[in-house]
């Protein structure tokens, strides 16, 4: 009955929701930002399932490679990484808010008619989606558009351009940070 | 797999990460929690893109990856993020020897 992706689902699922626990509950720091490294590549994971494989590689090379890394740095480089994390007095107002925004988004995720695409039309997103990175050759082009970049370049272009302003004001505002007081 | 599991595994990842967010009193661990978060929103974008595009737009092939462009964006401002708090953490981390945020009360050094 359970078909191959369903099984790959449901053990990514268990290692995502126990890991993401890990990381809010261990007390040593340095394991919890491992256990993040571990939620990253579920995620990840959860995007090939999805057929969203250039999302997934992003996400391995952003996510597990450079921002667990950054973490793993700043645990290092401040003191008290065995105790370091410690919950604060709201443990109690934080878990009711949690649990009850947890409960709303279930019920409305599963009250909700969302009017998925029909079957007949999965094999056609799947194949669109998968294309995205290895291009689409239609007639009269040279083969050269993927899906991705022409809509990072076509209808996203203005967002495109905010986040390259961002990121130099990201940029910026690092160095300013970084730059001890008085030089 | 459906759209519902997928959903529900968002919804218990995003609330994870909110409990973390509220609930440590570590900087470290809290910019962790709000990456899950981050994370778990991601994944319910993808899974949209890939579920429910849109009737009309369904033709067109760009329609079904609007959500993956989301996701990329949602990655890049999460990296910028990450970077720029990780400089304030330092910062912070210079002026007061710890990175507990109750003690961080003021702006100032």
């Amino acid at each position: 009955m359970l078909g191959a992706q369903d099984i790959v689902f449901w053990v990514l699922a268990v290692v995502s929701i126990v890991a993401a626990l890990g990381v809010v509950v261990v007390k040593d720091l340095f394991r919890s930002a491992l256990l993040l490294a571990v939620v990253f590549i579920a995620v990840a994971g959860f995007f090939v399932l999805l057929s969203a494989e250039f999302l997934a590689v992003v996400q391995v090379l952003i996510y597990v490679g450079a921002i667990s890394v950054l973490f793993i740095f700043a645990i290092m480089l401040t003191r008290n990484v065995r105790e370091g994390n410690l919950p604060n007095r709201l443990q109690i107002p934080a878990i009711s808010v949690s649990a009850l925004l947890l409960v709303g988004m279930i019920v409305a995720a599963v009250n909700t008619d969302w009017r998925p695409i029909p079957e007949a039309a999965t094999d056609l997103v799947e194949s669109a989606q998968t294309q995205a990175v290895s291009g689409v050759a239609e007639a009269g082009n040279d083969g050269g558009s993927t899906g991705i970049a022409e809509l990072l370049i076509g209808e996203f272009v203005l967002p495109f351009e905010a986040v390259s302003l961002l990121l130099l004001a990201a940029l910026i505002g690092g160095l300013a940070l970084a730059r001890s007081r008085g030089t | 797999m459906s759209l519902e599991s997928m959903l529900i595994v968002a919804a218990i990842l995003f609330a994870i990460g909110l409990y973390g967010a509220l609930a440590r009193s570590n900087v470290i661990a809290v910019l962790m929690s709000i990456e899950i978060m981050f994370n778990a929103v991601n994944l319910t974008v993808v899974a949209f893109a890939r579920y429910v595009a849109p009737l009309a737009l369904r033709e067109e092939i760009g329609s079904v990856l609007t959500g993956q462009v989301f996701a990329i964006f949602v990655i890049t401002v999460a990296a910028a993020e990450i970077a720029l708090g990780l400089g304030i953490v330092f910062a912070m981390y210079r002026n007061t020897e710890s990175v507990t945020l109750t003690e961080a009360s003021q702006l100032r050094h």
